[in-house]
């Protein structure tokens, strides 16, 4: 059965590379398509929101996009992805930009790396950049063949805290524990970049596209 | 924590890969797309796109390798090399590498890389820094940068260029060291840890590797966050395979 895959483009970031990887685990009919408009958001079969760059410009560009309510309806409806920023403006305030009120879908600050230096003796750099472990929680659907603590390639400094800790899908190490994946029913939004993370990230991205809610 | 990267390097010149021992002496060392592609398959972390190209007609032959390696490989792309301007930038990104690496044209115009990393944010922005030592023994320890593949002096200190560099927002440091570079001697990792302790950036390590435990001093003596190399890799004397296992063997963090 074919479907029609659809990458959220607000204009932040370079959506070519979260495209191709797409595509490269659809199906043979699967339309894989890259859009701001709401109407093809919410009459496509799943729906893949990621996003990089600064909260508030993120939040601005969703909002000139007028893509607010087709964002939230998606989260709410279909087997939905989000990716870096795409997981951190479904809380309700990140800390970035001096206080930036995201879409709040779900309670929880963002907040910035504390840095610092670990118990090994290295200097944890901010931006949080390279590849980490990622820890599952649960058995969840979208982990399906990817082993425990796996390593994805990440690129942030700023991280979700849910206030609901059961949200939390995966957690990732970095001078604290954050949930570097969240789930609930038909959402899945993760801090690291699929895209990028060979072929953990290629296997997470099927998984998605196979996903029977 | 995060693993130490391993990232090999690909020369490439007029869209073929090379790799010159002192930038002399170049052999041909295979299609970048499918050296890409294997290099993906061994487990690089990344991979660094270096355009030679002197022409300026061959030019656009870098965004098609780009492109090409992009639609295949999934992890992340550097591309350096004639990245002068931000339509420069715009047109790598665009072609799907995820960070460009400025070099030169960061030396005459410096503030080129402020405007950069404020237009198209710091994680797409490395610096690439070519030092060599300029300190006669007894003295001081002292690098300067230099242009044209090591040949012109720049009179810029190499610690002060990096902090300047890292103070105008970006986002890692790719250290070559212009006395190693094509030699197989291991990199300058007291160059390397001079740069690591006055930025607090991450710096990849570059110029030198012949064996694989160069790659694991330019971690453990150098304090690199990464370790670039490239004939070693081209040349099938190692693979990445093989590197990463080596030096988890030894310590080191890796993603394998």
């Amino acid at each position: 059965m074919t479907q029609r895959i659809t990458v959220i483009d607000y204009g932040m970031g370079n959506l070519r590379s979260v495209a191709k990887a797409v595509e490269h685990v659809a199906g043979a009919g699967d339309e894989v398509l890259v859009t701001d408009d709401p109407a093809l958001i919410l009459t496509s079969d799943r729906v893949v929101f990621p996003g990089q760059g600064a909260a508030r410009d993120c939040m601005a560009a969703i909002s000139d996009h007028h893509l607010n309510k087709a964002i939230l309806q998606a989260a709410h409806s279909k087997p939905f992805l989000g990716i870096c920023m795409g997981q951190q403006v479904l809380l309700d305030f990140s800390e970035e930009n001096g206080g930036t009120q995201l879409l709040g879908l779900y309670k929880g600050h963002v907040h910035h790396f504390p840095g610092g230096i670990a118990p090994d003796g290295e200097a944890m750099k901010i931006p949080h950049m390279g590849w980490n472990r990622v820890h599952q929680l649960s058995d969840h659907p979208l982990w399906h063949q990817i082993p425990q603590d796996s390593r994805f390639y990440f690129v942030h400094s700023y991280y979700v805290d849910p206030e609901r800790k059961d949200l939390a899908a995966a957690t990732t190490d970095y001078g604290v524990s954050f949930a570097s994946a969240i789930a609930e029913n038909n959402l899945f939004a993760v801090q690291f970049h699929p895209e990028k993370s060979a072929d953990a990230g290629l296997q997470l991205l099927k998984n998605f596209v196979n996903w029977k809610v | 924590m995060l693993a130490k990267r391993i990232i090999p390097c690909l020369d490439v010149d007029a869209g073929r890969v090379v790799k010159g021992v002192k930038f002399v002496d170049i052999r041909d060392a295979g299609d970048p797309v499918e050296v890409a592609r294997r290099y993906n398959e061994e487990g690089a972390d990344e991979i660094t796109f270096l355009d030679i190209t002197a022409s300026s007609d061959d030019r656009e032959t870098i965004v098609h390798v780009v492109e090409q390696v992009a639609s295949e490989v999934f992890i992340p792309l550097t591309v350096g090399g004639g990245i002068r301007k931000a339509d420069d930038i715009r047109r790598m990104l665009n072609a799907g590498a995820d960070k460009v690496a400025i070099n030169t044209a960061a030396v005459f115009n410096p503030e080129f890389v402020k405007e950069a990393t404020e237009r198209f944010g710091s994680q797409c922005i490395v610096v690439a820094i070519d030092a060599k030592q300029v300190s006669a023994e007894g003295e001081p320890m002292k690098w300067e940068i230099f242009t044209h593949g090591g040949r012109k002096p720049t009179g810029l200190d190499a610690i002060e260029w990096a902090k300047r560099m890292s103070d105008y927002g970006a986002g890692e440091i790719l250290l070559t060291s212009m006395d190693r570079d094509g030699t197989k001697i291991g990199f300058d990792n007291k160059l390397t840890r001079a740069i690591v302790e006055a930025v607090p950036i991450p710096v990849i390590a570059s110029g030198g590797v012949g064996n694989l435990d160069h790659l694991v001093d330019g971690v453990k003596l150098g304090g690199a966050d990464a370790v670039l190399a490239a004939s070693i890799f081209h040349f099938a004397e190692y693979s990445i395979g093989e590197a990463k296992q080596f030096m988890q063997g030894q310590g080191v963090e890796v993603r394998l």
